[in-house]
């Protein structure tokens, strides 16, 4: 009943969306204010069921992510499928059966020699590559803007930087409230908007416990730490919509505070940053940061 | 390797006298508190065991209703975690085949502090009593295993089912710290005239090993905890950023004794591994000074590797390139260990009795769970895989696989010695098919859930993430199944009439326990045994 119920609920997405997509095209084609909701929903990254691999890559860093996890994964599936062929062999072989008188022998240098040598080239071969990852990730300098990112219980804080007074949050819908178009538990109700072909920088904090800011198809994580300011960067190569989870238990409602990335064009960006301030004014925070959302209502709203 | 002791001449005397609070209350015998050990385990496993079955259900579709409150998931996460290390693979493999089985191999009478050996079983059963209640007062203790503060500091997790959850670690913690001081002593001092430690059987070298880390790691966490019950209840700032604190020196705190605990749970079962392989390939271990050292590296090498859980925590670009390359050095030792597994199988003369079965199934899937640990270990992976489901399989790879299935290897093997029965080898084969299938159909998809994004501690989820949640449900619900086939083992060995001979498995079987009757007397050793 519940899978049937989903598949009616799919289709009806799948259509409204299609509608969505034509209706976001002629409203921008009539140069209307440009609403987060309404632009770059052309091209959706979120996981699909049965998915095998990570998601497509939409930045460099991921890129390299993924080329990197393909190369660490051969050589280990190699070195997998190897013990696996020896005992089974060895099983086939040295089965009591067909070798009923077993040998005493228990020392062998040369082998003993080469399975040191062989793991550590093999090792040496993996750390030079993933090395040059961990250089990569870390280098977040010359950024064209930064936004700081604050984990809430239960809900994320945007501020940009070099938007004077921009700080908004951001929740999860509520499985109640998700409409046609919408996706549960990954949609928000204010996504973080950011500008296609530049580097962003991420400073990621927390104002409550640990959160993690977790972007699968950008390659990003980082625990959000009280009293830490930790960075991140990436670079958005096409506009779209993408998504992210909290991956550091947080608490009650650690499974309902995904993030949601629209990437737009860069004049579209520039363009929603200026009615941003206005529209969102009844979304900005304009609460003590130690008293967020009452524990349970969020709670209430989600279940 | 013989005794000269006649081993016939033994009288099983002592025992019988005692009333049963005598014998299991205060007892100091190491078979009876080994047997107690192995009982605890099976409690916890048990209990650990129903909770991830409740968590699989509720997995098993998205948006499902069998758990609707976070807490109470939070709640039930944290226990399955805690239980199943602290309650099911320490006491089954240290406190139980440890206590049974190293004083009979290393020909000593008993343990060195018999009654210190009762004092940790007893902390440990008190601990259980203060995790279970860290588990239903209140809303539960819902910081995960882990524990991470802020998160289960006073503001966060008021109540006092979190300080139950930590004094609990402490119960379990001062148990294992005393089990460890007892295993060094009996090791170092008490080994049969001719033991040397070159000839001590690896399984007593892994245990030795264990104990030096359980010795070395406990009193981190013991002051981690501390500190943390402190921040809770007596206003101290160890974890709290307002009071000049960091949440971040919990984390190094707690790794210093997580990781080095990670070899805890899995030395003993290499040296279990390596008794049953050479048994029923009816040879002698191969390379055994390069089996007994490559332990010690890894138990030495496991202390400088902590911080490789926390790659994505407040960590330099620097210490993560020392603690990948670190980690990844640890691959050589256990490469050493599983080569030479096999090489103790090439040339030999294989019966693939139950044992044998768990034993080749924890070596295969145990180098699947080290080939994922490789990838995790790549600091700029583990930005896209930390705390998603890849690790939840990895960490399961090692420990539901590695761990649960030398346990089985060790029950199996050794259930004859410490019985006097044998276990009924179809219905063991059975239960070891169902649950290799089960464990695998469990925790396989659970790698594509990790790569497709799915993040740990959810009990609801994005509908995309449906399709392999319900296979590894399924696969949880198989080894459950496959959990009610042991209880059949267990009512079969102890209904069963049938006599065994000392060394039941044969010429293979080689160590002092086989040359003792079955089961083994309540006093081992009436004359010092000779080695030669």
């Amino acid at each position: 009943m519940r899978r049937r119920d989903g598949t009616a609920k799919t289709l009806a997405m799948l259509a409204m969306a299609a509608v969505m997509v034509v209706h976001g095209h002629f409203a921008l084609a009539q140069n209307a204010p440009v609403s987060p909701t309404a632009i770059a929903n052309s091209y959706v990254e979120a996981p699909h069921n049965w998915q095998l691999w990570f998601p497509v890559a939409a930045s460099p860093m991921q890129a390299k992510i993924d080329w990197l996890m393909k190369y660490v994964l051969w050589i280990m599936t190699a070195v997998v499928g190897f013990v696996g062929v020896l005992m089974a062999y060895v099983m086939f072989r040295f089965r009591a059966g067909r070798n009923p008188k077993p040998s005493q022998t228990t020392h062998n240098t040369l082998i003993e020699v080469i399975w040191i040598v062989v793991p550590c080239i093999i090792l040496a071969i993996i750390i030079i590559p993933s090395i040059n990852l961990i250089y990569y990730e870390a280098n977040d300098s010359d950024p064209y803007m930064t936004v700081t990112v604050t984990g809430h219980q239960w809900y994320w804080e945007y501020k940009y930087d070099s938007v004077p007074g921009l700080d908004y949050t951001s929740y999860m819908i509520p499985d109640n409230e998700i409409k046609p178009g919408e996706i549960r538990r990954l949609s928000v109700d204010h996504p973080l908007v950011l500008p296609v072909g530049e580097k962003i920088r991420f400073v990621i904090t927390s104002a409550d416990v640990l959160h993690g800011f977790y972007l699968p198809s950008l390659g990003v994580q980082k625990y959000a730490i009280p009293g830490t300011d930790q960075t991140s960067w990436t670079l958005i190569e096409k506009p779209g919509t993408y998504f992210g989870q909290c991956n550091q238990i947080c608490g009650l409602n650690h499974d309902a505070m995904p993030i949601e990335i629209k990437a737009v064009p860069l004049q579209d960006y520039l363009a929603w940053t200026k009615t941003a301030l206005a529209n969102y004014t009844d979304n900005t925070v304009s609460q003590p940061l130690s008293s967020p959302m009452p524990r349970n209502q969020l709670a209430d709203a989600t279940r | 390797m013989s005794i000269t002791a006649d081993d016939h001449a033994l009288v099983d005397h002592g025992h019988h006298k005692k009333s049963f609070v005598a014998r299991w209350l205060m007892s100091t015998n190491h078979k009876d508190i080994g047997t107690l050990y192995i009982t605890m385990a099976f409690i916890g496993g048990c209990f650990g065991g129903v909770l991830s079955m409740i968590m699989r259900q509720q997995l098993m579709y998205p948006h499902n209703d069998i758990i609707t409150n976070g807490d109470t998931w939070n709640a039930i996460i944290t226990a399955h975690g805690l239980i199943m290390i602290f309650w099911f693979v320490m006491p089954a493999l240290i406190g139980g085949m440890g206590n049974w089985f190293v004083p009979m191999m290393i020909g000593a009478p008993d343990m060195a502090f018999p009654r210190l050996n009762n004092m940790s079983f007893w902390f440990l059963a008190a601990g259980f009593i203060f995790v279970m209640l860290g588990l239903f007062l209140d809303s539960g203790t819902g910081a995960g295993w882990t524990l991470y503060p802020p998160l289960d500091n006073a503001q966060y997790s008021p109540g006092v089912a979190t300080d139950f959850s930590l004094f609990s670690l402490h119960l379990a913690g001062i148990s294992s710290l005393l089990g460890a001081i007892n295993f060094i002593a009996t090791i170092l001092n008490m080994r049969a005239p001719g033991m040397t430690m070159h000839k001590m059987p690896l399984f007593c070298w892994a245990i030795l090993v264990t104990a030096f880390l359980l010795l070395l790691a406990i009193p981190v966490l013991a002051g981690a905890v501390t500190m943390l019950i402190m921040d809770r209840n007596f206003g101290t700032s160890f974890f709290e950023p307002s009071g000049g604190g960091d949440p971040v020196l919990f984390q190094h705190l707690f790794w210093f004794f997580g990781h080095p605990e990670v070899y805890i749970m899995i030395l003993p079962a290499f040296g279990i591994i390596s008794h049953v392989v050479s048994t029923f390939s009816k040879k002698p271990i191969f390379g055994y000074l390069g089996m007994a050292y490559a332990m010690v590296i890894i138990g030495f090498v496991g202390f400088v590797v902590w911080a490789h859980h926390m790659f994505v925590s407040a960590i330099s670009t620097d210490s993560k390139i020392y603690f990948e390359v670190a980690t990844l050095v640890i691959a050589v030792p256990t490469g050493i260990k599983v080569f030479s597994w096999i090489a103790t199988m090439w040339g030999g003369s294989i019966e693939f009795k139950t044992p044998m079965l768990w034993a080749i199934g924890f070596i295969f899937l145990f180098v699947i769970g080290g080939a994922t640990g490789v990838v995790l270990a790549n600091a700029g992976l583990d930005q896209e895989l930390h705390n998603d489901y890849f690790l939840i399989a990895h960490f399961h790879y090692v420990l539901s696989m590695g761990a649960a299935f030398a346990i089985f290897a060790g029950f199996y093997f050794w259930i004859g010695k410490m019985s006097g029965h044998q276990y009924p080898e179809f219905w063991g084969k059975v239960h070891f098919w169902t649950f290799f299938i089960g464990v695998n159909l469990t925790f396989f998809p659970q790698h594509f859930l990790g790569l497709a994004g799915m993040p740990r501690r959810y009990p609801d989820y994005a509908d995309a993430f449906a399709g392999w949640n319900f296979v590894s449900s399924v696969g949880s619900m198989v080894s459950g199944l496959s959990t009610l086939v042991f209880f059949y083992v267990l009512y079969a060995v102890f209904t069963s009439k049938e006599k065994l001979a000392d060394n039941y498995w044969g010429e293979g079987a080689t160590t002092l326990e086989w040359a003792v009757p079955s089961p083994a007397p309540h006093h081992t050793f009436e004359d010092v045994p000779i080695i030669r």
